[in-house]
């Protein structure tokens, strides 16, 4: 099943054309790796797929239905309704948290499960603490976001997410508001989560767990995807481009 | 003259100046975040007759906002006016006036909001109306709670300005006692009254914000 399917993705914002023709399609079960330099447009493709940016031309599907076409190169969105069904086949986990900061970590978790999908309260609360507890953060339920380490508010939100049951989770750069530290905190969640066959897109800076955690590399640079291959092959690529991106990888685990 | 007398003679003034002050509250709450709402629409039109509107309610003294809606209805359109008119136009006159004010300070606290909520809202599946009544509004309400405080201070010391319609608050009375008695004290009396009130609101605003303030 093709969980993801975007195709020839225009985006510009005035005159700075972030995206050129890009496609990406990923499958379930498959965890997708986007890598680039900053501005190379991975955000804001991230930001297409969730609907928090309109694409200017391209198709997208989820679960091989349609909910964006491309009628005469302009983008073409389904009604309200359709597109309310394909934003809840997937998740999203924002580089800072955005968890709602009056909420417990619990009512974080619950309320939109309970509010949005109509689900049974007693049920999802349930679920909410087997996610909590898988998180590492069972005695934190009753706990304000703001009395949480960065790294524990990340885990909240990967719940929070979680507790939708999406098809697919999307990660928009996940640790980079982290230290070091709480960065191998929330690898180490994600890579459990791609053990337990999760649907993941994550754009990233993080090349090792790249390399590590996916079955599919996409490197972009300046609105392009500049190559898309698996993790081996990226990290052995003969492309000027990527091995240059790659190269300053290289020089970083030297130094370390 | 006794204090204590002046406050039993006053007490009914007093009764009236609250009276006051929680109708045009309960009006002005509610009807300033439809302003905002107004004054933040992308329609146009709309935006700039509330921008107008809120440009006159804060250009313009309360006191003449006062005199034109109680006498106007007589010299614009020839309308007999009731005495029973004179509360309604007090309150209409606070109502409106101070719902420019608390739209302002909506529209503020509204806009301060990071867009990050909204997203994540919208990615969790939030309706707009939810989103704003569920995410958006219980914090934005404990941001502009200082604001708020200081615009209902102002407003227990405006009510004062119902006199000008010769409308029976406190403060109309405290007059009138004063020019009949020829004394000072229902002056102090009326001082005093309006600085417990104060205190009283000031007191009930700060355990608000305390009770809010369990997150940041």
């Amino acid at each position: 099943m093709r969980i993801l399917d975007l195709q020839h993705i225009k985006k510009s914002f005035g005159d700075n054309e972030v995206l050129k023709d890009i496609d990406l399609a990923v499958e379930e079960g498959q965890v997708v790796s986007i890598i680039g330099p900053s501005g190379s447009g991975k955000s804001t493709l991230l930001r297409i797929a969730t609907f928090l940016e309109t694409m200017d031309d391209g198709t997208l599907s989820y679960n091989e239905k349609p909910v964006v076409t491309s009628i005469n190169h302009i983008a073409s969105y389904d009604h309200k309704k359709a597109i309310e069904e394909a934003m809840n086949t997937f998740g999203l986990v924002f580089q800072n948290f955005n968890l709602f900061p009056h909420f417990t970590v619990l009512k974080n978790i619950i309320d939109a499960p309970i509010r949005n999908q109509k689900r049974n309260k007693q049920e999802v609360i349930q679920e909410a603490r087997e996610l909590l507890k898988k998180m590492g953060l069972s005695d934190k339920e009753n706990a304000y976001p703001c009395e949480l380490s960065g790294g524990q508010q990340q885990r909240v939100s990967i719940a929070r997410a979680l507790a939708l049951k999406p098809k697919i989770l999307f990660f928009d750069e996940p640790t980079s508001a982290l230290d070091p530290e709480l960065t191998l905190e929330i690898l180490k969640v994600i890579k459990e989560l791609a053990k337990e066959k999760m649907t993941m897109v994550i754009v990233t800076h993080e090349m090792q767990f790249a390399r590590d955690v996916s079955d599919v590399i996409v490197f972009m640079d300046k609105g392009v995807i500049v190559e898309k291959t698996t993790p081996q092959k990226m990290f052995t690529s003969d492309n000027e481009r990527t091995k240059a991106f790659l190269g300053k990888y290289y020089d970083q685990q030297e130094t370390h | 003259m006794n204090l204590m007398d002046l406050f039993v003679q006053l007490a009914g003034g007093m009764g009236t100046t609250l009276q006051i002050f929680f109708l045009t509250l309960i009006f002005s709450l509610p009807l300033g975040l439809i302003v905002a709402f107004g004054r933040m629409s992308k329609h146009l039109i709309l935006k700039n007759i509330v921008r107008v509107y809120i440009s006159i309610m804060r250009g313009t003294p309360l006191m003449l906002q006062l005199l034109v809606v109680y006498f106007g209805p007589y010299y614009m359109f020839g309308i007999t006016i009731s005495p029973m008119y004179r509360g309604v136009a007090v309150i209409i006159a606070f109502a409106l006036n101070y719902a420019a004010y608390f739209a302002e300070i909506y529209r503020s606290g509204i806009e301060s909001m990071p867009k990050g909520q909204y997203e994540a809202a919208k990615v969790l599946g939030y309706s707009k109306t939810a989103t704003f009544f569920v995410i958006i509004l219980p914090q934005v309400i404990k941001r502009i709670l200082p604001s708020l405080t200081n615009e209902i201070i102002t407003l227990v010391k405006d009510t004062s300005l119902a006199f000008s319609i010769a409308y029976a608050e406190m403060f109309t009375e405290a007059k009138a006692i004063a020019a009949t008695s020829r004394s000072m004290m229902p002056f102090v009396a009326a001082a005093i009254f309006y600085y417990i009130f104060n205190a009283v609101v000031a007191f009930v605003m700060e355990t608000i914000e305390k009770k809010m303030s369990y997150y940041e």
